[in-house]
């Protein structure tokens, strides 16, 4: 075992204390050492998303950054969705759309949309479907994972119009 | 698999990370930027470095600037920085084409441009980008700084000219001429997976005729590369299909691809002919 280093790691907008190996991941950093365990580890090597975390808020896969790289950096994950009064809109929009099963790669393709979202409110649906196309999920079928975030994408689209 | 135990070494300056590396690399050193194709073999355990140089924190490395009619790339640009043009003409447009065929959104946010040239990946967008345009690769080390032309740098499957106490801190790539067009177009079988073939094309238009023309070809063999034999069925003639499918069948015929228990030669060799013709047709359609 290597020497363990002592980072802070910001997560939803509280700082963790934490001591870790420089080869423990951002992945197993949130859920062993922050006690985070919203996000998945699925594959561990960067192909199913299922870890998918938002850092200065752009989706990366959390299994392919080590721990001690995100120092300084805004992290955002799933247990940061929901607030005092009640669930994301994304997070609605899956149940209502039901648009997960065993839920497993939910957190993941739930953070790939709010990133996506706030980025780009106006992405039109050939490259919504593009980016999505980064996580996998094998129960759903996708079909509803898409349709939850076109509504959500919708409706906030609706909701700026109104406002004008 | 967790990654085996490594000693990490976070550097702030260029200067600290070639001392760096000069220090470690012996010891199984190695420079670690985006992590997107390093960490994965890290976890598959079939890389095991005891030393990471981490250059993310270097700012001069982030570098994105046009100079002297090339496009100067440092080691720390991420692909995403690629998917809106970064320079106003052809090539500029031709990376933002091009960024959009590498892997996934979330992988296009954390690797870099250099980082594909450095490793070299059969399959990597880049690398073809860099053998067909000529681009110029930085190498720095403790021992001084050199320029490896594209022609040299690659030696094969996931090797480089760089040698282990090296860093690739910059790659350029001249700017395209204002007359010329650029096409590029990507096989796989999935979104996001590992191109089985893919095809780089540009020429300038003089008085009706392609000049200039240059086929590259990746995905196909250990390394990218022009081929010369298309390229010589295009030079003067117009831009048109019939010339087009001769010269994808010549890059077809010309190509020596590499077999695996899923993609048979010949498969290949059709793929090559139909990403060039593709290509082509898109380097003549593009007319901004």
């Amino acid at each position: 075992m290597t020497p363990r280093i002592d980072i802070t790691l910001n997560v939803n907008g509280s700082d963790h204390d934490i001591r870790v190996e420089p080869r423990r991941t951002l992945a197993d950093a949130l859920r062993q050492d922050c006690g985070l365990t919203g996000t998945n580890v699925g594959c561990e090597h960067g192909v199913c998303g299922a870890c998918t975390v938002l850092l200065d808020g752009e989706p990366v896969r959390s299994c392919l950054m080590f721990a001690v790289q995100a120092q300084g950096r805004r992290l955002r994950t799933v247990e940061g969705l929901a607030n005092a009064e009640g669930l994301h809109p994304l997070q609605q929009a899956f149940t209502d759309h039901h648009a997960l099963q065993c839920g497993y790669c939910t957190p993941g393709f739930l953070m790939l949309a709010v990133g996506t979202l706030e980025r780009h409110p106006d992405i039109d649906d050939e490259s919504l479907r593009e980016v999505l196309s980064s996580n996998l999920c094998r129960c759903t079928g996708y079909q509803n994972i898409l349709r939850a975030v076109r509504a959500v994408r919708d409706s906030r689209r609706l909701a700026r119009e109104d406002a004008r | 698999m967790k990654p085996a135990p490594f000693q990490w070494h976070p550097a702030s300056s260029l200067d600290e990370a070639v001392a760096l590396l000069a220090r470690y690399a012996p010891e199984d050193g190695r420079v670690i930027a985006g992590g997107q194709s390093l960490v994965p073999s890290m976890a598959l355990r079939v890389a095991l470095p005891a030393h990471l140089i981490d250059i993310n924190g270097i700012a001069s490395l982030a570098r994105l600037e046009v100079e002297a009619g090339r496009l100067s790339i440092g080691a720390c640009v991420r692909h995403a920085a690629f998917e809106h043009p970064v320079e106003p003409g052809v090539l500029g447009r031709l990376l933002a084409t091009v960024a959009a065929n590498i892997a996934h959104a979330p992988i296009r946010t954390r690797g870099t441009f250099c980082g594909s040239l450095a490793n070299a990946d059969p399959a990597s967008e880049w690398c073809l980008v860099a053998a067909t345009l000529g681009a110029t690769l930085v190498a720095v080390s403790a021992r001084g700084t050199r320029e490896v032309a594209a022609a040299d740098w690659f030696h094969g499957i996931m090797t480089t000219a760089l040698a282990e106490d090296e860093l690739l801190a910059e790659a350029r790539l001249p700017l395209l001429a204002t007359d010329a067009r650029a096409g590029f177009h990507e096989f796989s079988r999935r979104a996001g997976d590992y191109a089985l073939a893919m095809s780089l094309c540009t020429f300038r238009v003089v008085e009706g005729r392609m000049r200039e023309a240059r086929v590259g070809v990746g995905g196909v063999e250990p390394q990218p590369r022009r081929i010369p034999e298309a390229e010589r069925l295009l030079e003067g003639e117009r831009p048109e299909p019939e010339t087009f499918a001769r010269a994808a069948r010549a890059a077809a015929d010309a190509v020596d691809p590499l077999e695996d228990i899923r993609t048979r030669a010949a498969y290949r060799r059709d793929l090559v002919a139909a990403s060039v013709r593709r290509s082509l047709q898109a380097a003549c359609d593009d007319t901004h």
